[in-house]
């Protein structure tokens, strides 16, 4: 048994904290004051290659594992989550399903600039009416001689509006029981992106709902095979699952790191505040959610490296992570006081920040659902 | 161009290191970083091979082990690196070092040699001078921007109240210092690339040089505590009494 990550492992690991800590840290404050998506330093992770780590080279990755991918992830999510997911959606529901179940004009066409981090992709599943139940679909794409013609609308989906947004992939109803996934180009006649959501937190990352009022886009821009829509996205579901636990990693170790720090300098009645039991234990807590989800989390990462199957163990990795990164957020802003409610403070931004990780790619819910499935319940 | 970049692997600033009981020499761990200030030598050297199309070559004089140090430079770009690993060369004072590194980049022809100022866990600062003087070429010290055209190099040598430029012919050696040049990062193809780009290991016989420590340690001692500064209490005319202390002690 070997616990020890690789030599690549750990110098990807500290490049992006480096980067992290000198572009990313000292601007985060604003940028989620402002929602403000930061372009140009997106950008800069692109040039850095964090966009291609999994690609294959034939489009310009390094086709390296997914752990290094999710050691990426993690880091950056320590300073700041609106980066971090940035880089888990242009990945995972961006490069992915076009890398995954692309032709190979709809590859050659879209992976290089996207793996090269020059553009982003979307991709909409969710919908007003189809979150969890993403089987419930409406929006539909019906053939009209060599054109799909989609209508419909799409809720929450992230990356979609950005200027380097060159497309959105989404999941349409192309038959009565039957739904396919389509590339969209940005900036396609009918092809609306609303104004921005103003959210609780993310707020640096970018997400928009999408109209579409009988928007064109050419028959060859049916991604794999129709009616196969709703199986391929399930398929990708389980690499976001562990790339999202990574971020709850990334955020875990935040706020023990914080939260010792202060825990060791804030001092009340004479005394450092972490000399109170009340206030060690919570750290010692933090310290141990940090490690059990950094385990389940590059547990699965690995097994996908491996080749096997991760399924259960993702869905594990994924909602142990994030409910212990929401309640290690709120322990850190209450070892903080005051100042833990305070914009300034990291911790604060974390707590606002942490709460989506339970929703998206599967809310805890869903997660359990398929973990109690994968133990062979007759669950409905 | 032909460019070496003289480099050393430390022991990670971060966590602090011991020295041995014996000699008071610093315990290397395994996993050694490399040293800050060379990232500036890495990225001048880069940059000048870039502008050249020429090559940059690692020179180092440590024990291998991981190579985690050297790897983060090839991982900036570099191409190449020529380690020297000698357990004969262990303590090795700052004028075996320079004849070390001097006859490994002796061994090829070479336009431009790229040193940091000093190391951050000895800090001699004298390696570089000691070099050029082997090698025979000018040494350019405190460069802290660097230009090469047409077999020319022309430097900003920093100096406490600005600074002066400096040109001379190539071949020649750089010392180079941090404040205008921003090393870059790794990009990730560049750290996946690092492990299989060249790297020679040679001993100090390899060289023929003779391996001479040179120097022993007799005693270490710890820093005397700073002791705590003076406390002016503003009574709403404090600077005054602030200005008096700095004029005492010359800052202004
Ligand atoms: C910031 C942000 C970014 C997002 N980005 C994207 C994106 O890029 N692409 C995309 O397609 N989507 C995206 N989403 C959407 C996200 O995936 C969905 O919000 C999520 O899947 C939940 O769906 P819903 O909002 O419709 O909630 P619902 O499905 O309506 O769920 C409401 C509540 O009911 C619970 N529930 C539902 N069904 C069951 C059940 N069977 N058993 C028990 N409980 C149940 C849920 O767990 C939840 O608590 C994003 C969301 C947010 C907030």
């Amino acid at each position: 048994m070997d616990l020890d990550f690789t030599e690549e492992h750990r110098a990807v690991r500290g490049m992006v904290r480096e980067y992290a800590k000198d572009r990313i840290a000292p601007n985060a404050e604003q940028w989620d004051a402002d929602h403000h998506f930061p372009t140009e330093v997106v950008r800069e992770m692109g040039e850095l290659g964090l966009f291609g780590i999994t690609a294959d080279e034939e489009w310009g990755g390094a086709g390296a594992d997914f752990t290094s991918l999710c050691i990426a992830i993690e880091e950056i999510a320590r300073v700041d989550q609106s980066m971090a997911i940035t880089l888990e959606a242009g990945v995972g529901l961006g490069i992915n399903p076009i890398h995954e179940f692309g032709s190979d004009a709809q590859k050659a066409e879209w992976l290089p600039d996207l793996v090269a981090g020059r553009a982003l992709a979307g991709f909409g599943l969710t919908e007003p009416g189809a979150g969890s139940d993403a089987g419930a679909t409406a929006t539909k794409a019906v053939l009209d001689g060599d054109e799909w013609v989609i209508n419909g609308s799409k809720a929450f989906i992230t990356n979609s509006g950005t200027e380097m947004t060159s497309l959105v992939t989404i999941t349409a109803r192309t038959g009565p029981d039957e739904i396919s996934t389509i590339l969209v180009p940005a900036g396609t006649d009918g092809f609306i992106v609303e104004p921005a959501y103003r959210k609780m937190g993310w707020r640096a990352s970018d997400t928009h709902g999408l109209t579409f009022d009988d928007a064109r886009v050419p028959k060859a821009n049916l991604l794999g095979e129709q009616g196969k829509g709703f199986h391929q996205f399930l398929s990708t579901l389980d690499d976001g699952r562990v790339a999202i636990a990574a971020m709850a990693v990334g955020v875990l170790q935040s706020c023990l790191d914080e939260s010792v720090e202060y825990a060791n300098d804030r001092y009340a009645f004479g005394r450092p505040i972490g000399s109170n039991q009340a206030i060690a234990f919570k750290c010692a807590d933090i310290e141990v959610m940090t490690h059990a989800a950094r385990l389940l989390t590059y547990k699965a990462a690995w097994l996908k490296d491996m080749g096997r199957p991760f399924k259960q163990e993702a869905a594990i990795a994924k909602l142990y992570a994030t409910e212990s990164a929401v309640t290690a957020t709120r322990d850190a802003t209450q070892i903080f006081g005051g100042a833990g409610f305070m914009d300034e403070t990291l911790v604060a931004r974390h707590y606002r920040d942490a709460k989506v990780l339970e929703i998206g790619e599967g809310t805890s819910e869903i997660q359990r659902l398929v973990i109690s499935r994968g133990l062979g319940l007759p669950l409905r | 161009m032909n460019i070496a970049v003289c480099v050393k692997q430390i022991p990670d600033p971060a966590t602090p290191y011991d020295l041995d009981d014996d000699n008071h020499w610093v315990v290397r761990p395994n996993d050694q970083v490399l040293d800050d200030t060379d990232r500036v030598g890495v990225e001048v050297g880069l940059q000048l091979a870039e502008a050249t199309e020429g090559t940059v070559t690692l020179v180092s004089m440590s024990p291998s082990g991981s190579l985690q140090g050297i790897r983060q430079a090839l991982a900036m770009g570099a191409d190449k690196a020529v380690i020297i690993d000698d357990d004969t060369l262990k303590g090795s004072d700052a004028l075996t070092t320079a004849r070390i590194l001097s006859a490994a980049i002796d061994r090829e022809e070479f336009d431009v040699v790229v040193a940091g100022g000093e190391s951050t866990d000895g800090y001699t600062g004298v390696v570089p001078q000691m070099m050029s003087e082997m090698l025979d070429v000018p040494c350019l010290s405190f460069a802290r921007k660097v230009d090469v055209d047409d077999g020319i190099v022309t430097i900003e040598r920093q100096t406490a109240s600005g600074y002066e430029v400096v040109t001379s012919k190539l071949p020649a050696l750089l010392a180079v210092t941090a404040g205008i040049v921003e090393p870059r990062y790794p990009t990730f193809k560049g750290i996946m690339q690092a492990k299989s780009k060249p790297v020679e290991t040679l001993t100090a016989s390899d060289l023929g040089v003779e391996p001479d420590v040179g120097q022993r340690v007799t005693e270490v001692a710890d820093v005397a505590s700073r002791e705590a500064g003076d406390i002016v209490e503003d009574d709403g005319e404090a600077y005054l009494k602030i200005v008096e202390l700095l004029e005492q002690t010359k800052v202004i």
